[in-house]
């Protein structure tokens, strides 16, 4: 990704033309930008790049892919694996919800001042998460959460004794759903504000069922951002870590708490794997960005 | 018709309880600390703890310098960009977009490598240092937002007409940023500054592994360790945030009258 970013800037200053022919001091064209390029360089960059060329190389420096190779073994696929179907299920529950909910709010003929509660929520809700996140579930699902506590009381319902723990992959997807489904009702409601009513009308006049002007007209154009979003929300619970980490500690083992435990304590015994670990991450992130900027360019198209 | 209604009735209600539910136990639990009535004394303690003081301090000057250093990056560049460098903004975008991609995580286990107290810029070798080097994280994680932000103020302005009127009457480049650019997109700069103070009050990720007294890692250690406190904290963390998007919402209902002004 960095190296990409590298070129580009390469590739940006040779191809530009020279903004302005009447401009006689060419160089202070470049020193506006110049703090944030060394910003950027040195605070996001090399030390990207650091990391990345150290999961490539052995103790004494020298280019391997032993620590690649290392990254397959059990331990750490394993977090890998769970790290990802967290992300995932949090990710798509969260986008199908908020998307009913931003249909709800939009096109559900509500009324006004819940469509505007509902998006200051989202506002502060996608913001919310961390510890205080991960307190309020295990006040609500916890072994004496009160939703436990009242539907075993109420109901007669033990959630517990039913094998549900908030210390689960389960647990920690419905506690991410919380800032994921008000980011994609964030997201996605200028997207379906930006469904033209013509549209609908133009449907109808031609002869269109609602059925229809959904399936064929609705569903395409909302279709890319939404996938977008998803990449997007699967990113964001990828790299979280202080929600898990406060509701679990250590003893669910997800990649990004794995590698927190790694620079801590160098539990894994080899500086270099933790270098592999967080190029894995970077791999996995930033392969769904791709996805999600190139989804987001063609959803674009459409709504402008 | 009346169907659908039904429905946007039903998922807005379902999303509702899904929402509030874990608001109002955690409230329940945060006034149970005394036994048999509910009280404040949960909150009385915490507010009281000069621990929870000095981390929260600690975190509201961090997000202070944090937002300033923001501004003193996004402003000028986004200014320039609009103006003179349009070509570049592809590349810039692209680099603001970067903290989206690169987990937090990922990026300060990058500065522990790079600037630790061996390196040639030994950025953790001090308090000082360090203290700084997680404001300058923090700024690289709200670096979306913040740049998202002003740029979107600076399209509903007229940066060139207002550069070449500033030049006109005399105005260096530092004096038209200071006071005509920066004024002009003040609102939509306040916007990214509130949304970069929610970010960086509870972090935890990057106070916690560049070890420094922060609000964040200070909940974490009572979520551990205590049972009533941490649901009170919940709860100011909560109110924290909203009123920083709260905020930002009143902000953006002046924001139209200053685009307005300049023409």
């Amino acid at each position: 990704m960095t190296d990409l970013s590298l070129s580009n800037k390469a590739i940006a200053g040779k191809t530009a033309p020279p903004a302005e022919a009447r401009s006689l001091r060419l160089p202070t064209q470049w020193l506006g930008v110049t703090p944030f390029f060394i910003f950027a360089v040195m605070f996001l960059i090399l030390p990207t790049l650091y990391l990345m060329l150290g999961a490539f190389q052995n103790e004494a420096g020298e280019f391997t892919f032993a620590n690649i190779v290392a990254l397959f073994s059990a331990n750490i696929v394993a977090a890998y694996w769970i790290s990802i179907k967290v992300s995932l299920a949090s990710s798509l529950i969260g986008a199908f919800a908020g998307l009913a909910i931003a249909i709800a709010i939009v096109r559900g003929g509500l009324p006004d001042w819940i469509r505007s509660a509902t998006l200051t929520f989202s506002g502060v809700a996608s913001n919310f998460a961390g510890v205080p996140l991960a307190f309020a579930f295990i006040a609500t699902l916890g072994r004496l959460g009160l939703v436990t506590v009242l539907l075993n009381t109420l109901v007669g319902l033990n959630l517990y004794a039913h094998g549900f723990n908030l210390l689960s992959f389960w647990g920690l997807t419905i506690t991410y759903v919380y800032f994921q489904i008000p980011l994609m009702v964030v997201i996605i409601v200028p997207a379906i504000d930006g469904l033209k009513r013509e549209w609908g009308e133009a449907a109808a006049t031609l002869g269109a069922t609602q059925a229809q002007y959904w399936r064929m007209v609705v569903i395409p154009v909302l279709w890319p951002s939404f996938l977008g979003t998803v990449i997007l929300l699967f990113a964001n619970a990828f790299g979280a870590i202080a929600t898990a980490y406060a509701l679990t500690g250590s003893s669910l083992n997800i990649v990004p708490i794995l590698l927190y435990a790694q620079i801590r304590g160098d539990v894994l015994h080899n500086a270099h794997l933790g270098y592999a670990i967080a190029f894995g991450m970077i791999f996995i992130t930033g392969l769904a960005n791709i996805f999600y900027i190139w989804f987001r360019t063609r959803s674009e198209r459409w709504l402008k | 018709m009346k169907a659908g209604k039904f429905w946007a009735w039903a998922v807005f209600i379902l999303g509702a309880a899904y929402f509030f539910i874990p608001l109002i136990a955690t409230v329940e639990f945060s006034l149970r600390m005394r036994r048999g009535v509910y009280s404040f004394d949960a909150y009385k303690v915490v507010l009281g703890d000069s621990q929870f003081q000095a981390t929260f301090i600690f975190s509201v000057v961090v997000a202070i310098f944090t937002i300033l250093l923001g501004v003193l990056i996004v402003v000028p560049t986004a200014y320039w960009i609009r103006l003179r460098l349009p070509q570049l903004r592809p590349v810039v975008e692209f680099i603001t977009l970067l903290p989206l991609v690169i987990p937090a995580i990922v990026i300060v286990f990058g500065y522990i490598r790079m600037y630790g107290s061996n390196s040639p810029l030994p950025f953790l070798g001090s308090n000082l240092g360090a203290n700084a080097l997680l404001v300058i994280g923090y700024a690289a994680l709200a670096l979306p937002y913040m740049y998202r932000a002003v740029d979107t103020g600076l399209r509903t302005i007229d940066v060139r007409t207002l550069t070449e009127a500033a030049q006109i009457l005399g105005a260096g480049w530092g004096t038209i940023i200071t006071r005509v650019i920066l004024p002009n997109v003040l609102i939509a700069v306040l916007s990214g500054a509130f949304l970069t103070f929610a970010i960086v009050i509870g972090e935890f990720t990057m106070a916690s592994l560049l070890n420094r007294p922060a609000f964040g890692p200070y909940l974490q250690n009572l979520v551990a360790n205590r049972a009533y406190e941490p649901a009170a904290l919940s709860i100011i963390a909560f109110a924290i945030t909203w009123g920083c998007m709260s905020l930002i919402q009143i902000l953006s209902r002046f924001a139209p009258k200053s685009a307005n002004r300049p023409n």
